[in-house]
């Protein structure tokens, strides 16, 4: 009996020499991680005592699994309210979800200092720790979106029986998804709440949990323009402009909502104040919800800045920095704690493992049918 | 009293649960209401000589390795670390001068024992936070979230563990006292229930001596085992200024909430899904069927379109 592969090829798109340094990079950050797990945290690493998170949970996981919003928001779009038009994006959403998440994974193996009993998690609980909530919805979610994604390998490989399977539980799968990553989206907020005399109080905030989830529902929307603007740019997939122009509409009112509750809370606490202090703090705070959060209001609210190909990929990535920067001004750079720049081996990691995002994102592109194949003339064009 | 606020904290963070779902009874973090009778120390620091015998008998116990220079000698270590679960500090300016012992404060509600996703920590009833090596996966939440910066880890190993004072809780156990108590050999450093020392406290704030009127550790961070007083102001010791609050208390409420989250979201998918779908002609789940398989059927077709 013959396995019978389907779909499943390999597709030949262009290789640039993008795509080669990201192999580079990938492959530098594999080799520090390796490093890194060899003679550990101190020998490659600038924590400390006084700094014991970096860059690796601030920007990879609290604002790597922020990123991955999209995943079911998107599925929650097209599979809960039913607007089936938003259904082309949907793959792809998930896919850059479903990589966004083993990155999150991978980036715990580097971070932990015991890496290898990472599954205590699954053994020793701990109800009362954000983080046991946390690790366990991330577990679940990463489950959830490889059935999510399994479709997409079923229908290449043309098996019938297993497609018939997952899409009788899809919609129960699609729910459990959105609470699992309201759940944990949220939590991630909830984690900073335990530190209310660490973080600096214009980034410190009860209402974490509140502000994580909005803002990663918004920027992972974003993300998905971004991801489009990429497919179309290295595999000369058409740009989705009138369908990511109708989705972006949600973005304008959900950091909207943002905004109005963040300045509520501000003045009515009286942490305005610091803003009037002036210094690093209430400089970030400013950058952090202008270009942040107004920029991406005002971008996407503009018919013909959403409607324009680079009006629309500018404005979210305005957005996606814009929830990286809140992530790392509350987790890293305003959470008290001695000095702390990154080592070069922490950054390598760091690329490393994005580059690694990409990389995945290119294999399912090259040997799954994620999109339509373009013409050959198609990709001349871009 | 600490008593009534621990208490009214405890009711309304039921009472938000209960309002939000029906409250799955769960295990105190913290300990025992009445912590009158857990072991606590009492650490006067205008009595402390600074001769350090404390540190060296805690490193005795601990076994842990001395701090050395590059060249092999023994030093003195600048704070807490790994090798130091205790310290001796000195603050000195123009007028003054005060010795001050650092350790883990042994709170009544640990921040690090709550947030440990592994239960890695644990707070016995009898007053010492205890770690459990064999659970630890080292997240180093512990480290962050501790609100004295106590909990410290073996950076240089490539499997670290934390590190921090356990109280002697063994010997606790066993009705003795702590190897840095004992050791001290001017009464700077006491040991007894909770209650005990800080009557003694009151006692020597308002007697003779140039006393700071404040016993750091009665109220902080909702309370500790470990009590201070001092002729200081303790910020000049190097204590951080807290809130009364107990940590534990802030992130309860919210995760307890997760609950009240899975029940608002799958209730609000599914009826926003039954109402999207309600003109579906096929009804019910045949209806997602139908919808994924058009759509994927849909991706299919157009593939084998162009490739064709």
């Amino acid at each position: 009996m013959a396995i019978r592969l389907g779909e499943i090829r390999l597709r030949r798109y262009p290789l640039g020499p993008g795509m080669i340094l990201i192999w580079v990079l990938g492959a530098l950050g594999m080799g520090v991680s390796v490093y890194r797990w060899i003679f550990g945290l101190g020998a490659t690493t600038n924590l400390s005592d006084g700094r014991p998170w970096g860059l690796w949970i601030s920007f990879d996981m609290m604002s790597g699994i922020g990123l991955a919003a999209g995943a079911f928001s998107v599925a929650a779009i097209v599979y809960i309210f039913n607007l089936k038009k938003f259904y082309p994006i949907a793959r792809p959403s998930i896919l850059t979800g479903f990589i966004s998440y083993i990155l999150a994974g991978l980036t715990l193996m580097v971070d932990l200092s015991q890496p290898q009993r990472i599954w205590h998690l699954i053994i020793y609980w701990n109800i009362h720790s954000p983080l046991f909530e946390i690790g366990w919805c991330v577990m679940l979610y990463l489950t959830v979106l490889a059935l999510e994604f399994s479709p997409v390998v079923f229908d290449a490989l043309h098996w019938k029986v297993p497609l018939k399977i997952i899409r009788a539980i899809q919609i129960p799968l699609i729910i459990a998804g959105v609470t699992l990553s309201t759940m944990h989206q949220s939590t991630l907020g909830t984690m900073l709440t335990i530190l209310p005399d660490k973080i600096h109080p214009l980034f410190y905030s009860p209402l974490f949990p509140l502000y994580f989830y909005m803002t990663a529902i918004a920027a992972g929307l974003a993300m998905v323009v971004f991801e489009s603007f990429h497919s179309s740019r290295t595999y000369g997939y058409p740009f989705e402009m009138k369908m990511l122009a109708s989705l972006v509409k949600a973005i304008p009112w959900i950091l909207g909502g943002y905004f109005v509750v963040r300045m509520a809370e501000l003045f009515i606490t009286g942490k305005y104040l610091y803003l009037l202090q002036g210094g690093a703090p209430a400089l970030m705070f400013i950058v952090e919800m202008v270009f942040g959060v107004l920029i991406p209001i005002f971008f996407f609210s503009d018919a013909n800045t959403r409607n324009d190909v680079h009006g629309i990929t500018w404005a979210a990535v305005f957005t996606i920095a814009g929830l990286i920067l809140n992530r790392v001004n509350a987790a890293l750079i305003f959470m008290s704690g001695t000095f702390y720049l990154p080592t070069w081996q922490e950054l390598a990691v760091t690329v490393g493992l994005t580059c690694l995002g990409f990389i995945m994102f290119d294999a399912a592109v090259r040997f799954l049918p994620m999109f339509p194949e373009p013409t050959p003339k198609a990709v001349k064009r871009l | 009293m600490p008593m009534n606020r621990r208490d009214f904290l405890k009711a309304s963070g039921a009472g938000l649960g209960a309002l939000a779902l029906s409250a799955a009874p769960v295990k105190a973090v913290s300990a025992k209401q009445n912590t009158d009778e857990t072991g606590s120390m009492l650490y006067d620091s205008t009595i402390c000589v600074g001769c350090r015998a404390c540190q060296v008998a805690c490193k005795l116990r601990s076994g842990l390795d001395p701090v050395v220079d590059t060249s092999g000698l023994y030093e003195m270590p600048h704070d807490l670390d790994s090798k130091t679960w205790t310290i001796i500090k000195l603050y000195k300016d123009d007028n003054s001068h005060s010795f001050v012992k650092n350790q883990c404060m042994h709170c009544i509600h640990p921040a690090c024992v709550s947030v440990c996703p592994v239960g890695a920590l644990e707070k016995l009833e009898s007053g010492p936070v205890i770690y459990h090596r064999e659970r630890c996966i080292g997240c180093r939440y512990c480290m962050a979230a501790c609100p004295f910066s106590v909990p410290k880890t073996e950076w240089e190993k490539p499997l670290p563990f934390i590190q921090k004072c356990d109280f002697c809780a063994d010997l606790q156990a066993n009705g003795e006292q702590p190897k840095c108590s004992e050791a001290c050999p001017t009464g700077a450093l006491i040991y007894g229930t909770r209650k005990a020392m800080l009557d003694t406290a009151r006692a020597r704030l308002v007697g003779e001596g140039n006393y700071f009127q404040h016993i750091y550790g009665e109220k902080e961070a909702g309370g500790t085992s470990m009590v201070y007083i001092s002729d200081l102001d303790f910020t000049k010791l190097g204590f951080p200024e807290q809130n009364d609050v107990s940590l534990p208390d802030i992130t309860w409420p919210y995760m307890q909430g997760t609950l009240g989250v899975i029940g608002v979201m799958v209730t609000l998918s599914t009826a926003i899904y039954l109402r999207t779908h309600r003109k579906d002609k096929n009804g019910g789940n045949g209806s997602n069927g139908n919808n994924g398989d058009n759509g994927h059927n849909g991706g299919s077709d157009t593939l084998k379109g162009k490739e064709a």
